[in-house]
């Protein structure tokens, strides 16, 4: 297809970013011009306030931890090609990747998926689902909703239920045990841009 | 052997003849003099209901298969076990990604998405085979949608639009004057009524004394091509857009020989000033229709979007904002319009049960003192937001952007925390 080949040349390092995140042609197109869109000041990278824009995040209760997986001290500037890589967690599963094929392991693997939705949870990046980082997380999904008695008691009964060594706090092995029979492929892939 | 099928021909063509003379009647009947008249019998409104019931039969059905079968569904309000899981963030986390990526196609995955079924598979993203019953029922709703409403529906939308096309066409042959007025409009509130019909739109308009009145500009959100449709259909406007070929060329060229409305040529588009100036010259006539634009522009012309969205508001007009918000229970209204044709989404759209929506009139808004064209705007954008629901906000220039955001990120809080605090009530009662 001639014109299209012609549209992925705006498109920098568009090649390599398809092959190491598995998205298609049309996908990285889709998602360039969305790149520039959220871009509004046409800077070329996007910034915590591009992000802070988009109304939809904006009324998402978790919006501004999902943001903070994009941009975040140290990263305060995202160019595309990180942009695309973040968002390659959400594309569906695979089914042709295998474990011990030599393909180093793709973004959207199962894995992968589990431990972007750790670091949702674990804000401090410390490896563990603290009774705090819980509490807070249950705080925002759930505001003003419930009382302080409620809530603790549901974060309570989710550690008692997660931590399997007795720790106090839930760690990957321990918060993939616990979401096994979850369909993560559906859950933790978007519902378009296939 | 022909003596044999003569007689059947005869009686074939006889029960032909007489089912197409019934279907014409009972179509005349009631559906298209109502439409001319402005009635309306209820039988929408009782449709309407009956299929309410219906799918909620269809939920409870699914929810009790659910819990035997204990599956895991994707929709996070159907859960059978309403307890907090450490993999409820999945959905948060999902939605907000999405919108990273496209926030236009996320704006219909409100929250009140999949609390039920409704019978259409379309919106049917991980309901399993549940029943026997349920599938037979599914069955029966495709043959109804495909086999009755859907040729029903076409037959109604080609009249409604041959109509528009031919009527306006023969009072543009009359001299200018209040007759030709008055009856463009009856003519066009007709077709756009014969429109409604056949797409069994059930609209509720609320607050009519706040309808546009003449030189004004309605400003109204936009979600689907059918906006055009209902609003049309209970006041008259004048249109603006792109000229485009085709079909809906001639409708625009016939529909402009009855009343003026403002189409610009693909060349004209792109000059901002000259745009501005035709729709000031039209709102400053008196005599002529009030404006209807969408801000957001229209999904089918994007090119648009950009330049509405300051020079409407520029041009100093009274602005009568008005909410739109569809129901999504009975189908979704949205048009992908990078996957979907128009044809296609129209044969959709006919094919669903029925689109239900709302219409709120707001009350007018002007220009205030030191105000610029894009403060003024967010201001009546807000104000329909608050009305309808979510409405565009990433050209909003920061004003009350945090106002907005808490009370809707509660109402999805609200919901999310209704589920689980079902499970926590039983929690404090084992503990007894």
């Amino acid at each position: 297809m001639g014109s299209s080949s012609s549209r992925l040349d705006r498109v920098p390092g568009a090649k390599d970013l398809m092959e190491e995140t598995g998205f298609s042609e049309t996908n990285i197109l889709c998602l360039y011009d969305r790149f520039e869109v959220l871009d509004r000041e046409e800077r070329g990278y996007l910034r915590l306030e591009d992000f802070e824009a988009i109304q939809q995040l904006a009324v998402n209760p978790i919006g501004d931890r999902i943001i903070g997986a994009f941009v975040f001290p140290g990263r305060e500037t995202l160019d595309f090609p990180s942009f695309v890589r973040v968002l390659a967690h959400f594309r569906p599963t695979d089914t042709t990747w295998s474990r011990s094929g030599s393909q180093p392991e793709p973004a959207n693997s199962r894995t992968r998926k589990l431990r972007f939705a750790f670091s949702l949870y674990d804000q401090d990046g410390d490896g563990k689902i603290s009774r705090a980082e819980l509490t807070e997380m249950l705080q925002a999904m759930l505001g003003m909703q419930v009382t302080d008695e409620q809530l603790q008691s549901i974060v309570g009964r989710a550690i008692q239920e997660a931590d399997l060594d007795r720790d106090g706090a839930i760690s990957f092995d321990e918060f993939k045990k616990s979401v096994e029979k979850v369909d993560i492929d559906h859950k933790m892939s978007t519902r378009f841009l296939r | 052997m022909e003596l044999f099928f003569n007689p059947f021909d005869n009686l074939l063509c006889i029960l032909l003849g007489i089912s197409f003379t019934v279907w014409f009647t009972l179509l005349l009947v009631f559906i298209i003099v109502p439409a001319i008249f402005g009635v309306s019998f209820g039988i929408r409104r009782l449709y309407m209901k009956t299929l309410l019931k219906v799918f909620e039969w269809a939920t409870l059905r699914i929810e009790r298969g659910a819990k035997e079968k204990n599956h895991h569904f994707s929709c996070i309000y159907l859960d059978s076990a309403p307890e907090f899981e450490m993999s409820d963030i999945f959905y948060f986390a999902r939605r907000g990604v999405e919108s990273i990526m496209d926030d236009e196609v996320t704006k219909r995955f409100s929250a009140e998405e999949l609390e039920s079924w409704n019978l259409l598979t379309r919106s049917n993203y991980n309901f399993h085979y549940i029943s026997l019953r349920l599938t037979v029922l599914w069955g029966l709703g495709l043959l109804i949608r495909y086999g009755f409403l859907l040729p029903l529906r076409v037959t109604l939308a080609f009249t409604g639009v041959g109509l528009l096309v031919f009527l306006t066409s023969v009072i543009g042959l009359l001299p200018n004057g209040r007759m030709k007025n008055f009856l463009s409009e009856k003519v066009h509130l007709m077709c756009y009524r014969i429109c409604v019909r056949a797409l069994t739109a059930i609209i509720t308009y609320h607050d009519s004394e706040n309808k546009p009145k003449n030189g004004g500009l309605c400003v109204a959100n936009h979600t689907s091509p059918i906006d055009v449709i209902i609003l049309a259909s209970d006041g008259c406007y004048a249109m603006v857009g792109q000229i485009h070929g085709g079909l809906m060329g001639v409708i625009q060229k016939s529909m402009v020989k009855a009343c003026p409305h403002i189409w610009f040529e693909r060349s004209e588009v792109k000059d901002r000033h000259l745009v501005a100036k035709r729709l000031s010259d039209h709102v400053e006539d008196k005599s002529k229709l009030p404006i209807l634009i969408f801000p957001e522009g229209t999904c089918i012309n994007n090119t648009s979007v950009m330049m509405f969205k300051k020079g409407s508001f520029e041009i100093g007009a009274t602005v009568y904002p008005v909410a739109i918000k569809y129901d999504p229970r009975f189908g979704d209204a949205f048009w992908n319009s990078s996957k979907f044709g128009m044809v296609n989404y129209l044969l959709r759209m006919m094919s669903s049960w029925a689109i239900v929506c709302s219409v709120w009139y707001l009350p007018p808004m002007s220009r205030e003192e030191g105000e610029d064209a894009v403060q003024f705007a967010n201001r009546v954008k807000a104000a329909i937001a608050r009305q309808g629901g979510l409405v565009d906000l990433l050209w909003d220039g920061g004003l009350k952007r945090a106002k907005v955001k808490d009370t809707f990120k509660e109402e999805q809080q609200k919901l999310y925390s209704k589920m689980l605090t079902g499970g926590v009530k039983r929690l404090n009662v084992d503990k007894n």
